[in-house]
């Protein structure tokens, strides 16, 4: 495909058998770029793949840019501060309320999520009547592609109404343990936020663990099964082995996806500027979800502030998103030779 | 029969496993659910979440049990593994019926055409009436703009990685293409209006646009990269050979036959920015009156309304209604095109025979 | 401890499409039966039959009785678990656990049933890969990938998992189709050992190879593609080899079809 032997000097529609290329041509033939239409072709494509390096770098300078704009004015410690002041003289805003918030959210969301998407993955793949797992499938795959705004809508209308049997119970029994006191607020706390992001990460995740667990050749189930190995087994022996490092990657794109979310915490999230150790009670936040409340108020340097707030998210689903490569990349080594 | 009778008796069988009878499940589970009724009653507990919670414990401790007894320990994790499943899979069906019921349940009540014709000019956010003519116009514009740039930009970038990358450049791009697919749409919606700042411009419909369009880049890249791998090298060089020049071959012959699946990627990648609410906060900042003009002032948006209507009218039943009847729309725009794609996925289906 | 099977008037079905149609035979413990015939004849079909995997299938199942000492593998109430356990199967392609290293592949279906002390379970190990002429090969590095060895190695490996559970018969699908001729020579070598103590059935393609190998011989054909399969003959397989009572298997077993 490299190697294109045909003539460099005939125009764009050569006989079916091309002369041999002239010597002194060929090697420039050999890289495929010598007629205009080829250059221009190639320079066009090249230049997109440019132009999206050029973006990724002015999203990662001007950012860091405004966010020093902001954070050099900073009265009090960014990282530490349990505080969002930008309109004082001088300003004082910390992001450490937003980080707690941002993680503490999500890993509830991964803890629910997970477990449940990938028992529906199975369900659709292993446990499913025939007849039914296409539509569930389907069903699963268009729910993936509900806007978050709407999930926002239903968890702030719907869910938060919902939550107060719960919220009794996990207070009664578990109150002591001081996690799950509840003051009998409105329950659009961290717990309700976790529990509508798991809801929306959940078909992500089932999506791409479906797909994997499909893949798994059958062989290797029937390895198993000749063994004597019942359904479960067969799953724990063959299935989840192999698609582990699909799971993985599923849960960090899931991870990806709850920690940026903004408009379903938004809604959803009765907000204040404190860590609490009760995850019913209201209060909290997470960057998204104060970047979008208080974006409206800000003033030029507020903004600048919420940059600073962004930056800090940006650089964090990075890293979520560099781990989960790594240990995709780690595990597909030792899984050597599936053919 | 009497003779194997007489052998099962000499050494007993070693095939025959003690099992429970087909309708075993089902029993379990409604005994489960009577006597969850009735510790609910007893203990006057009085939300259906706690009554199913506790029916859904009792079927899986009842089934190891019941199982372990009679079946053995390894029948019985079977058995408890695949109550899981169904449990977690009933589970998840909950939450996912309620959402799609709700909205299109509340969402009918003011979706008629006069809804979808008409602006909130005039309509402060507590009184019922208005529409979404204006909402609509301004996503159209919004995404239809980001997709003029974002997808020739993504459809190029994955020929180059397919067609010709090779290298460090095209390391570098697949790298930061992955980057990308990682950005949170806020983070997009923050640099644009990073921008903004520097060049001292307000809100207007194409800013939005910008936002939308870096979001669907690395979508986009992703999906074509797919299509253009499943075509066969033998397609190339057989054009190759013919003496057909490289970009030609490319636009003749290896994107006819992946134009399917190309079209499929875009279709969902539009589907996915139409949804996004938060970097059209930022930078569109919405507006009850129509404006048809993305490149100058403040514009609305589908999802950015619906947003509006819930947080800024202080819980009158007037707004919700009017956020469910947009979601409503929002969602069957973003379903139809979904079907859509997926049926030009299978009816262009790239005939590569694998 | 090798059992004898008996099948009667066993036919099975893929959805509504009958695979094989109306199969009865013997076959006698610690002895080597070969099945030939032509692709799509049935015979593989059959052998799943044999330890219930063709029901594995979608929309697979069977009609007719096949006995196992006298218990009828498909009488309600048997555990089709049960059967695999008893009735072993060493598959076309070889399929360790690839994320397995070999140890824990041959333990597996040790580990499946109940708990070993470690001790216990290097024994069986090392008797089974012993057993599967292995044991020389991958003793220095039983921690490693399964996926590792050569197409023969995995083969024997495979061999090894099968038998270390014991099994009262062992099936075999055409083991040898995707290995080299040393490694075939290698795999042929071990059946004539594993005979001793199981009752072996293995499908081929290779004529030579089921003379190589078995005691008795069955013929499988199909009247037309799309029609079910069926059992010709099953004799000792000097007699099919040198004086089939059928036309067909001689046909067949000059090359003129097939």
């Amino acid at each position: 495909m490299d190697i294109s032997t045909h003539n460099p000097d005939t125009d764009d529609t050569p006989p079916p058998i091309a002369p041999p290329a002239a010597d002194a041509e060929q090697k420039r033939a050999a890289r495929g770029a010598t007629r205009p239409g080829d250059r221009i072709f190639l320079a066009l494509s090249r230049g997109s793949g440019i132009f999206l390096l050029v973006i990724m770098a002015a999203i990662a300078v001007f950012l860091t840019y405004r966010a020093y704009l902001a954070i050099s004015e900073d009265d009090a410690n960014f990282l530490t501060t349990f505080e969002w002041n930008t309109s004082l003289v001088p300003p004082k805003f910390g992001i450490a309320v937003l980080a707690f918030g941002t993680v503490v959210s999500s890993i509830i969301a991964m803890v629910i999520a997970v477990p449940i998407a990938v028992a529906i993955a199975l369900f659709i793949t292993h446990y499913a009547p025939r007849r039914m797992s296409g539509p569930v499938a389907y069903v699963i795959d268009l729910l993936a592609a509900v806007p978050s705004i709407v999930y926002g809508l239903w968890g702030a209308l719907v869910l938060v109404p919902h939550m107060d049997g719960l919220f009794g119970w996990l207070n009664h029994y578990l109150g002591w343990t001081g996690v799950f006191s509840w003051d009998d607020g409105a329950p659009r706390s961290m717990l309700t936020v976790g529990i509508l992001l798991a809801v929306m990460i959940l078909p992500v995740i089932t999506n791409v663990s479906r797909e994997v667990f499909r893949q798994v050749p059958q062989m290797h189930e029937e390895a198993a099964l000749a063994l004597g190995a019942t359904r479960w087994e067969v799953i724990r022996m063959s299935v989840l082995p192999f698609g582990r490092s699909g799971v993985i990657s599923a849960s960090m794109l899931g991870l990806g996806r709850a920690l940026g979310e903004t408009m379903a915490v938004a809604t959803v999230l009765s907000p204040d500027f404190d860590i609490h150790a009760s995850l019913l009670n209201p209060g909290g936040g997470t960057f998204a979800q104060n970047i979008a409340s208080k974006f409206n108020e800000a003033t030029e340097f507020g903004r600048d502030a919420l940059i600073a707030s962004g930056l800090v998210l940006f650089v964090i689903t990075l890293l979520v998103n560099g781990a989960a490569r790594m240990i995709i990349a780690r595990r597909s080594e030792y899984s050597g030779a599936n053919a | 029969m009497s003779h194997a009778a007489a052998v099962a008796d000499k050494s007993p069988s070693t095939l025959k496993g003690a099992s429970l009878p087909r309708w075993s499940s089902w029993a379990i589970a409604a005994g489960a659910l009577v006597l969850a009724i009735a510790i609910g009653l007893a203990g006057g507990l009085d939300s259906k979440v706690q009554w199913g919670l506790i029916a859904g414990i009792l079927f899986i401790l009842a089934t190891f049990g019941i199982a372990a007894k009679v079946e053995g320990r390894r029948q019985a994790k079977d058995r408890v593994a695949t109550s899981l499943v169904w449990v977690a899979f009933l589970l998840a069906v909950v939450p996912l019926v309620s959402l799609l019921w709700t909205t299109i349940q509340r969402g009918v009540k003011v979706l008629d055409v006069y809804f979808l014709t008409h602006s909130m000019g005039v309509v402060a956010d507590s009184e019922a009436g208005g529409g979404i003519y204006h909402a609509i116009l301004g996503s159209l514009e919004q995404v239809g703009l980001a997709t003029a740039i974002g997808a020739p930009v993504g459809i190029l970038t994955a020929i180059y990685l397919v067609e010709y990358g090779r290298g460090n450049l095209a390391k570098a791009v697949t790298f930061f293409v992955d980057v990308m697919t990682g950005i949170p749409s806020i983070v997009a919606g923050l640099f644009i209006l990073s921008l903004m700042l520097m060049l001292d411009m307000q809100p207007f419909g194409f800013a939005g646009s910008l936002a939308l369009a870096i979001l669907m880049m690395p979508v986009v890249v992703r999906s074509t990269e797919e299509m253009l791998k499943l075509v066969p090298n033998e397609l190339r060089e057989a054009s190759l050979a013919l003496g057909v020049p490289k970009w030609r071959t490319i636009l003749k012959v290896v994107v006819p036959t992946s134009i399917g699946g190309i079209i499929t990627g875009v279709m969902l990648a539009i589907a996915r920015i139409a949804g996004e609410t938060a970097p059209v906060l930022l930078l569109v900042f919405g507006n009850p009156f129509i404006n048809a003009n993305p490149f100058e002032g403040a514009q609305a948006s589908l999802p950015l309304y619906i947003y509006q209507q819930y947080s800024q009218s202080a819980g009158s039943t007037a707004a919700y209604d009017r956020a469910w009847a947009a979601s409503l729309t929002l969602i069957a725009f973003v379903m139809i095109l979904n079907m859509v794609a997926r049926g030009i996925a299978r009816w262009k289906a790239p005939k590569t025979g694998r | 401890m090798a059992k004898r099977i008996d099948v009667s008037g066993l036919t099975a079905y893929y959805g509504s499409h009958k695979a094989i149609e109306d199969i009865s035979m013997t076959v006698e413990p610690r002895s080597v039966t070969a099945f030939i015939g032509p692709s799509g004849c049935g015979k593989s079909t059959f052998l799943r039959t044999l330890n219930r995997m063709h029901e594995v299938t979608s929309g697979g199942r069977v009609e007719g009785k096949v006995l196992l000492d006298d218990e009828d593998l498909y009488a309600a109430g048997i555990d089709p678990v049960s059967v695999r356990r008893e009735v072993g199967m060493v598959f076309q392609r070889p399929n360790p656990f690839p994320t397995m290293s070999i140890f824990d592949n041959v333990a597996a279906g040790l580990r499946l049933n109940g708990s070993y002390k470690k001790s216990e379970l290097a024994d069986v190990v090392e008797k089974s890969l012993k057993g599967a002429n292995l044991w020389n090969e991958v003793k220095d590095r039983l921690n490693k990938p399964g996926s590792g060895l050569s197409g023969g190695q995995q083969q024997r490996l495979c061999i090894a998992r099968a038998i270390a559970v014991e099994p009262k018969v062992l099936l075999m699908d055409e083991p040898c189709s995707a290995l080299d001729p040393i490694s075939t020579l290698a795999i042929e070598d071990l059946i004539g050992e594993l005979k001793e103590r199981f009752t072996i059935v293995i499908v081929t393609h290779n004529m030579q190879q089921a003379a190589r190998v078995s005691d008795r011989t069955a013929f499988f054909n199909l009247s037309a593609v799309g029609q079910p399969g069926k059992l010709i003959e099953i004799d000792d397989t000097e007699r099919i080899f040198s004086n089939p009572s059928v036309q067909a298997t001689e046909d067949y077993i000059s090359g003129r079809f097939g």
